[in-house]
């Protein structure tokens, strides 16, 4: 019973889940009460972890892991979904794409990265990122008569299905090379001469990098943010992504601990190819949507950098750049929901110019956004870049620390550059008026953290503390 | 006679495997085949873990291929789903149609 309590939380989302598909299936033009059930349902989940907490424990054979990290991770996925949730309301409504099983869906997507965080284990791992995933392809196709959704539905999958295959065949060389699944004793049997180890390092280490889309697996992400509806590539840019991260470091921290040498290299090339790519790339870019995917994807790799540092403070600034990305991506995207002309929702970045004439609000939210993106100090952007370097430089990377302070000034042009278009040029279309509470109070919340941060930088650190011990 | 031993097992895996992987990236013409290619990737993981569970007398590896098999049918049966959908829309599956978005 002991055992049971400590995945609470998980049990409860499952049985919610089936709750509200009964809701749905029971009730006609259901679609409202499963949105206001599941938000109900995730905030019930927070309450339950926050609570039940009680010290690191594994239990099933050592096969799920409830640590403090964890923990973590799973408030922050449970609150930025609860935020796409109630930002994205009138956008579901105007796209009609009100059908039940959207959060429903949606839920079984972050059950599944429950168990990619709390997973000690290869198996548990695999079936928490397939019940990810397979609930990851149908929402990228969910606007199912549009050809783009559908057509970005089939990207996703097609490359997504690859990243598992290749993630699954290092699983089962690691199997195979040291005997077992289990995180721990892989630890323990795991060294730097086993060459087939490491061949199933990097086959996982691929996989992982296709979920987070760091370059050389980021073929994907452009189209699937531009493809998919923007509700839903809000939820994308965000929840998955601090997955994929968290996950990543759980891989690094427990089973490959010992070679260290040899995915310290492949990573610092990933995170030095993500961050140049991710700049350069996104210059000539007039979609906001793909704007935004380049964006994540220099953004993942000056996560990745934090990472490759291979030290605790490495793997905490990573947390802290991950949870300050989750905050300005909910900001940002909250502000597209805006972007409505004559009554249909535009993704084009010059029709943005001379909004500041317009809507003075949405312009000043627009610049606190794009200035935390590109990392302006005293916003909250700098701080996450700042703690990254810090532990970059204090881990000897030089390379790696000069190559990102180099990108972070190319990527402040094209942001710099959409502020321009807002700000000094002329009126093109008028916008609508949108009075809608929940997305002003996402856009208002996610500026005030990001302007306040600096009050009080070592915020996040303080509730880090003992988070790798 | 040869004696057939691990090494045998794990290189007809392998083979399967870039058998798949290669079937993705040269495939120009129909989207089925890229399924059928994820599905030959996800049967040289299983003919590797049960090489190995079998050679290092330990049972996980077999649990762990009969957890890959029901996600394989899983996967797809949601493929096929989102292919019809993209027919629906397009009225064709041919690899050269997917090409909407650029850039």
């Amino acid at each position: 019973m002991e055992n049971l309590n400590l995945i609470l939380p998980e049990i409860t989302l499952f049985f919610g889940i089936c709750l509200s598909l009964m809701v749905g299936v029971f009730f006609k033009n259901s679609f409202q009460i499963t949105m206001k059930l599941s938000i109900l349902i995730l905030l019930g989940v927070i309450y339950l972890i926050l609570t039940s907490w009680s010290g690191d424990k594994q239990i099933f054979l050592d096969s799920f892991i409830n640590d403090k990290f964890s923990n973590y991770f799973k408030v922050l996925i449970l609150i930025s979904s609860i935020f796409v949730f109630f930002s994205s309301n009138q956008f579901i409504k105007d796209k009609k794409l009100f059908k039940f099983e959207y959060p429903i869906i949606i839920m079984f997507s972050v059950l599944g990265m429950f168990f990619m965080l709390s997973a000690n284990d290869l198996i548990l791992f695999y079936l928490g990122l397939e019940l990810q995933s397979l609930a990851l392809y149908v929402l990228a196709a969910i606007d199912r008569d549009n050809t783009i959704s559908s057509e970005a539905g089939i990207k996703y999958f097609v490359l997504s299905a690859l990243s598992s295959g290749l993630l699954l065949y290092g699983c089962s060389l690691l199997y195979g090379f040291t005997g077992t699944t289990n995180f721990n004793e892989i630890s323990n049997n795991l060294n730097s001469e086993n060459i087939g180890a490491i061949f199933a390092m990097v086959f996982i280490l691929v996989g992982l990098a296709f979920k987070v889309s760091a370059v050389p697996f980021h073929m994907w992400t452009p189209d699937v943010y531009q493809g998919a509806p923007t509700s839903i590539t809000n939820f994308f840019a965000v929840v998955p992504k601090a997955t994929g991260l968290a996950v990543i470091i759980r891989f690094m921290d427990i089973p490959f601990k010992n070679i260290l040498h040899e995915w310290q290299t492949i990573l610092i090339f990933i995170a030095i190819a993500s961050m140049i790519l991710g700049s350069v790339a996104a210059i000539g870019q007039k979609n906001i949507k793909r704007l935004l995917a380049y964006s994540s994807i220099s953004h993942m790799g000056y996560a990745l950098a934090g990472v490759a540092t291979g030290t605790y403070s490495g793997y905490t600034s990573t947390v802290i750049y991950i949870t300050i990305y989750v905050i300005m991506n909910l900001g940002a995207f909250a502000c597209l929901y805006l972007m409505k002309v004559d009554g249909t929702y535009t993704e084009k970045i010059d029709d943005l110019s001379g909004l500041s004439k317009q809507k003075p609000l949405l312009a000043f939210s627009f610049l606190i956004l794009f200035f935390s993106l590109a990392g302006i100090p005293p916003l909250g952007g700098f701080f996450a870049k700042f703690f990254v370097f810090m532990a970059v430089i204090e881990s000897e990377l030089y390379a790696l620390a000069v190559i990102g302070l180099l990108t972070t000034v190319i990527s402040a042009f094209y942001y710099l550059k959409v502020i321009k278009i807002i700000y000094f040029d002329d009126v093109r279309v008028s916008f609508d008026d949108i009075r809608n509470v929940s997305i002003k109070t996402t856009i208002f919340l996610s500026c005030l953290v990001l302007s306040l941060y600096f009050i009080s930088p070592s915020f996040i650190n303080i509730i880090l503390d003992g988070l790798f011990i | 006679m040869i004696e057939i031993g691990l090494g045998h097992y794990l290189t007809l895996g392998a083979i399967i495997f870039f058998l798949g992987v290669i079937g993705i990236f040269l495939n120009r013409k129909n989207v089925i085949v890229i399924l059928m290619s994820v599905e030959l990737i996800l049967l040289s993981v299983n003919i590797n873990l049960i090489s190995f569970s079998i050679f290092s007398g330990d049972l996980l590896g077999q649990i762990f291929t009969m957890l890959i098999l029901t996600v394989a049918a899983a996967e797809a049966a949601i493929g096929l789903a989102i292919i019809v959908i993209f027919y629906r829309n397009k009225g064709s599956i041919r690899v050269e149609d997917i090409h909407e978005m650029k850039g």
